[in-house]
């Protein structure tokens, strides 16, 4: 495993030389805008705007509208958090920017 | 009862004693932020414990349990707002890797704007820190019969001992220590609630069972039903929506939360600790409605046709504290409130429901010690994390950076840090033991504050390359003074009478709009003055990528 950089060692023409840049953070972008209205349909959405007509189903006793506000919308946070981290695991293993100590292994 | 009591908490402190005196520093990196050392999972943990104060474990339930289905602003609010600090900030703020939250903004806009954020800080976390060692107070002076006097002074003793000596290191290990004992306090008695009232372990399930019986509880006592959304808030839907936006958007923005991402390994470590820390706050946040229907239910049934000689035993000692109080004349209890100006038949402090829970159940008197050690451990994490933040504001941050002009030593560096901790926490005290009137209100509101302050500049100083120090503070004082303007019209503050709340909207929902004032203003002004230097946009630049490319690594490039 050699420390080679992009920025030092590439011959690339230097138009191209930081375009993986842009590449990578338009991907983080699109992640985080697909996350966020998740985040906001099942919070937003089903816990508030939505609250009384989702109400009127019941399902083993909580109406589901306060489901979401009260229990559903903490759920999905946690797995939203956890999706975002490892998708962004596979981001920076494909871009080559994941932290890795001497020896090329995961810090 | 009050052997278990001893037991319990004399353990837990010495546990927390213990963790402190082997995780002692000498560096300001330690001191500042564990050395970057903390293992994620670890860092989690102590997220959570720092997160959830006094208030999280001995009120929300309480509070839930009278507002019913409105209880999910608390709930959502203090959740959702990990998402936003885990996919927005903690990556960026762990890889720019300083100190503090004013650093950032001073670094990245200039001086002026690191004085700004480093009072809006001290101010913040210092109306925050009075609650917790109030929140003690209510444990000990319940639990023990201290006074509440001495109770802040034990209190403030052990925080003092771990968080001079260890810094961040010694709070974060303590942080996890106090996480483990104050799920543990929350978790059993709500499980054997659980398992009482609707025989099934856990309480998420129990609680949807029980909804029925509740509901038409709570009509026989001329309550809404614990279901009926927005009947619990006076702005409606409306309000509903906003306040939990400014808590979800000032949870994100709340400095003592966001430093602790400063001490993982990795950016890798920064996002993953946000994951564990909102897995360990769901485990109570998950719970703590359950816990609120069960005890309302409890109470209920207990009063439900009782006279004032017929209660059940544990209101007693609860009525001795003036926690509960009891409309002799009335006879038959019919009507059950948490406001003390309703006039209700029988008045019960929302403090009083997680900490009376194992009591209500009829739980052994070890239960009873754990869920003091619980409570005490909540107050006492949060203090410290607090406090921390605070004493690096003040000595960091001012100090450091702008008086020594970064010339101090390390060693003259870390007398500051340990005096500045200690002048915090002496002036916690006093206000501990002296609550000034406003304070209490004002906790409350630390969430709007942060949210029209810190959250919209720190978001645009990471996102957006053209924000400028002139725009920022800018942003930040038109922020802070739309959201206290508002609050100070609305509340009865220094002496001013409250005035009617505009389209509904309650002084905590004010947050909202003015984040969305300060990031008009903001991006406004930036547009209008000379965007930053290149060396600053390159910062914002460089802070996106966690390392440096690596070829080979990157495989097919």
């Amino acid at each position: 495993m050699s420390d080679a950089t992009q920025e030092g060692s590439s011959g690339a023409a230097p138009p191209a030389e930081n375009d993986w840049r842009q590449r990578y953070w338009k991907k983080n972008l699109r992640l985080m805008i697909v996350l966020l209205a998740i985040w906001f349909t099942v919070s937003f959405g089903f816990g508030i705007l939505l609250i009384e007509p989702l109400n009127t189903i019941e399902i083993v006793g909580f109406p589901l509208g306060l489901w979401f506000a009260q229990q559903g919308s903490i759920y999905t946070f946690v797995v939203l958090i956890l999706v975002y981290a490892l998708w962004m695991d596979r981001i920076d293993d494909e871009f080559g920017v994941s932290e890795r100590n001497g020896k090329g292994e995961r810090e | 009862m009050q052997f278990w009591t001893f037991f319990f908490l004399i353990s837990s402190f010495g546990i927390y004693i213990v963790i402190a005196w082997r995780s002692r520093v000498k560096e300001t990196k330690e001191f500042y932020v564990a050395s970057r050392g903390v293992p994620t999972i670890a860092n989690g943990a102590a997220v959570a414990a720092d997160w959830m104060s006094a208030a999280s474990f001995i009120g929300m339930a309480g509070m839930i349990a009278f507002l019913g289905s409105d209880g999910s602003v608390y709930l959502m609010g203090w959740t959702g707002g990990y998402v936003l600090l885990a996919l927005l900030l903690a990556p960026y703020l762990r890889k720019w890797g300083k100190f503090t939250v004013p650093e950032f903004v001073g670094d990245r806009y200039s001086d002026g704007v690191r004085v700004i954020a480093a009072i809006c800080a001290i101010v913040i976390s210092f109306t925050y820190v009075v609650g917790q060692m109030t929140g003690g107070g209510v444990v000990f002076s319940r639990f023990l019969g201290l006074s509440a006097e001495w109770a802040v002074v034990v209190a403030a003793l052990v925080i003092f001992f771990y968080s001079v000596l260890g810094g961040m290191k010694g709070i974060t290990y303590t942080q996890v220590a106090q996480y483990i004992v104050l799920i543990t306090a929350y978790l059993i008695p709500a499980v054997a609630v659980s398992q009482q009232i609707g025989g099934f372990p856990i309480p998420q399930v129990t609680y949807g069972s029980i909804l029925a019986e509740l509901d038409q509880l709570r009509i026989d006592f001329g309550l809404d039903r614990f279901t009926e959304a927005f009947a619990g808030r006076d702005g409606g839907q409306l309000d509903v929506f906003l306040v939990t936006a400014s808590l979800m958007i000032g949870t994100a923005g709340l400095p003592h939360v966001i430093i602790r991402f400063y001490t993982t390994k990795t950016v890798r470590g920064a996002r993953f600790s946000a994951f564990w820390a909102l897995l360990f706050i769901s485990l109570l946040y998950l719970t703590a409605p359950a816990v609120g229907a069960f005890t309302k239910l409890n109470l209920l049934r207990g009063t439900e046709g009782a006279t004032a000689d017929d209660l059940p035993a544990w209101i007693a000692p609860w009525a001795e504290g003036g926690y509960v109080t009891l409309n002799e004349e009335s006879g038959v209890i019919q009507t059950v409130s948490n406001n003390a100006a309703s006039g209700a038949d029988l008045i019960v402090s929302n403090d009083i429901l997680v900490l009376a829970s194992p009591e209500i159940g009829g739980m052994p008197a070890p239960i009873i010690g754990l869920m003091a050690a619980g409570g005490m451990a909540a107050a006492l994490s949060t203090a410290a994390g607090l406090l921390l933040v605070i004493s690096s504001a003040a000595s960091h941050d001012i100090y450091y950076r702008m008086i020594s002009k970064e010339k101090a030593t390390e060693k003259t560096q870390m007398l500051v840090g340990r005096l500045a901790m200690a002048g915090a926490l002496v002036v916690a005290i006093f206000a501990g033991l002296n609550p000034p009137a406003f304070v209490a209100q004002v906790v409350a509101f630390a969430f709007g504050l942060a949210a029209s302050t810190f959250f919209p500049i720190l978001i645009l100083g990471i996102f957006w390359k053209k924000a400028n120090a002139k725009g920022a503070a800018a942003g930040m004082l038109t922020g802070l003074i739309f959201s206290g303007g508002y609050m100070i019209y609305t509340l009865e503050l220094f002496g001013l009478a409250a005035n009617e709340h505009i389209l509904g909207i309650s002084p905590e929902g004010i947050g909202t709009i003015g984040a969305a004032v300060n990031f008009t203003v903001t991006i406004v002004v930036s547009n209008l003055t000379r965007p930053p230097s290149e060396e600053v946009q390159e910062m914002v630049e460089s802070i996106r990528y966690p390392a440096k490319q690596q070829l080979e690594a990157a495989g097919k490039l």
